[in-house]
């Protein structure tokens, strides 16, 4: 069974994240790392080529630093990387993001499973993975919080609002995953040492056949005219509970008028 | 005017709350249409239209309830090629943006997810949304095809305005690719009486500082009417669903209201309840992060702090 595992450098929650003069997000300035989610993304492909056979192949979109992302991810067992690297992509929108990713995963070869974390942790969007089902033609199987493949089927749990479904499709397929899904392994000092000499593909545009007028800032199908700071919350009353803390704070309540 | 196209949340027929919102909204855009997925179409109409879809479009199918998200693309890629709206209004839920991210690439229309405020700008629609954990407020507008727009739950007030809501079937073809990732079972979660997460007015939430123990977040939160949310730790360590958690690997709320209990206040957690309105903190340790965002504070043990502010507010609700 061979994976691809698309994953994301993005820019750490715990530092000062920011803008571009141009409106878009800082990734260069501002430390980043392996969105964490995608970690469990590199984690169920681990566990499902370790029970079976096969590779995992990890690949990501963005500037030379993202190449960290891709560097934990071999750390942590992945095969092969690919970092797909191009000024032009520079700004680039979810539609651009998974075409070219769609055609990264095709240059790789038609792979059996192709595995997502549900969201980044710098967007949010949660949309790559099903735009990259629509234009990779594959079954959208996305958020698990459980999955299983047998034969050439895979099966999820996916928990929604309202109630938990069980999804079904054939391989190949494209599949999101959700924290639940596991518990990622941390690299350890042997797959560090081994992670130095897994080959890593650098790719452009021209690599992928898309042409630079179908990505970046420009050719964006949004485009973010203002950013504001939010100012900080103004610092709000806060009492030593002696006994009379739930009264207080149920008075504070009912002067905001929520009883 | 044009039709604006919103995509109705419903659960077994029953119309949700943010659809209402997203009416109201789309008013500010056109004649908003409805587009109801599903079984129950009819009955719906009526509270549809008393939102103001003039407009009920309802595809009973079956095929587009039994697979995952890819036939709902397909139905609203057909009726955007048929009445070209000026915008559609999708719910910012995992389906909705899902839902949206097909359509987008499907008509190559720019998409624009979980904006908290949709309006008719200069250079089209316009839309706001919060960003980086709540840290940053963002203007955007869509350049390309038919604005695409996921919006956030509590976004507006729903506002009553009655139109013809008029029921119109629609027959869809529905390809074979996008019957491809079938539901195979549905299993609805436990009745608990209180509001859904990420509709909800008031929001109670509990983290590690409950030692498991929720009983007393129930308590004060169905004393508020309020839904209950927990924080990762404590959906880690197993004592609340993960269908319940508020942050950046859960649910985004936005109520009126947030109490966290015995939440420390990460940024994971703080992704998900920074843009709440009011916000209230229970916790033993001064120190605690969520100290810096609260309107209100008890530095305290939840277990004596939160039983006797449930009885005060239920003698003040008599």
């Amino acid at each position: 069974m061979n994976i691809v595992v698309c994953v994301k450098y993005v820019p750490d929650a715990q530092s000062e994240r920011t803008f571009d003069s141009d409106n878009t997000t800082d990734r260069v300035g501002v430390d980043g790392l392996l969105s964490e989610i995608d970690e469990y993304a590199v984690e169920e492909a681990l566990k499902i080529v370790e029970a079976s056979d096969g590779e995992v192949t990890v690949v990501t979109m963005g500037p030379a630093q993202a190449a960290d992302a891709v560097k934990k991810a071999l750390q942590m067992g992945a095969h092969k990387g690919v970092h797909v690297s191009d000024e032009a992509l520079h700004g680039s929108d979810a539609p651009a993001t998974s075409l070219v990713l769609a055609e990264a995963i095709r240059k790789i070869g038609a792979p059996d499973l192709v595995i997502t974390g549900m969201a980044s942790t710098d967007g949010i969007m949660s949309v790559v993975p099903a735009m990259l089902a629509e234009r990779l033609g594959l079954p959208q199987v996305t958020f698990a919080s459980e999955l299983t493949v047998e034969g050439d089927t895979v099966t999820i749990r996916r928990d929604g609002d309202v109630a938990s479904e069980t999804i079904v499709a054939s391989l190949p397929a494209l599949v999101s995953v959700t924290d639940q899904i596991n518990e990622p392994r941390y690299p350890s000092f042997k797959g560090i040492m081994a992670a130095k000499k897994k080959p890593v593909e650098q790719w452009g545009l021209a690599d992928l056949g898309v042409d630079a007028g179908q990505v970046g800032l420009d050719a964006a199908w949004t485009k973010v005219t203002e950013f504001a700071k939010r100012p900080p919350r103004e610092k709000g009353t806060i009492v030593v509970d002696e006994g009379d803390g739930g009264t207080k704070l149920a008075e504070f309540l009912s002067a905001q008028k929520f009883l | 005017m044009s039709e604006v196209l919103v995509l109705v949340d419903h659960a077994d027929g029953v119309v949700r709350k943010s659809t209402f919102e997203l009416l109201t909204l789309a008013r500010r855009l056109g004649d908003p249409s409805a587009v109801f997925v599903g079984e129950g179409g009819e009955a719906a109409a009526e509270s549809l239209a008393r939102y103001g879809a003039a407009k009920v479009y309802v595809v009973a199918d079956p095929d587009v309830t039994a697979y995952l998200v890819a036939p709902q693309a397909e139905v609203l890629a057909q009726l955007v090629e048929q009445v070209s709206p000026a915008a559609v209004l999708v719910p910012a839920s995992s389906v909705g943006k899902e839902v949206a991210a097909r359509l987008a690439v499907k008509t190559g229309s720019g998409l624009i997810t979980d904006a908290v405020d949709v309006r008719a700008g200069g250079e089209g629609v316009e839309t706001t949304q919060s960003v980086f954990a709540g840290s940053y407020t963002v203007t955007a507008t869509v350049t390309r095809g038919t604005p695409i727009i996921a919006v956030k739950p509590n976004s507006a007030t729903p506002e009553e305005a009655s139109a013809a809501g008029e029921v119109v079937p629609v027959e869809v073809s529905i390809s074979d690719a996008a019957k491809a990732a079938r539901i195979t079972d549905t299993q609805p979660k436990k009745a608990t009486g209180r509001p859904e997460l990420t509709e909800a007015a008031i929001v109670v939430s509990g983290g590690r500082g409950t030692g498991g123990d929720f009983g007393p977040v129930e308590a004060f939160a169905d004393s508020l009417g309020a839904a209950v949310g927990a924080s990762r730790a404590a959906v880690d360590a197993g004592w609340y669903p993960h269908s319940n958690q508020v942050g950046q690997t859960g649910k985004q709320v936005s109520p009126q209201l947030y109490v966290a209990a015995g939440i420390s206040g990460a940024i994971q957690h703080r992704a998900g309840m920074q843009t709440s309105k009011t916000i209230v903190a229970v916790n033993k340790d001064e120190e605690a992060p969520i100290f810096e965002l609260v309107d209100f504070g008890v530095v305290g043990d939840l277990f004596n702090v939160l039983p006797q502010a449930t009885e005060a507010v239920k003698a003040a609700k008599g």
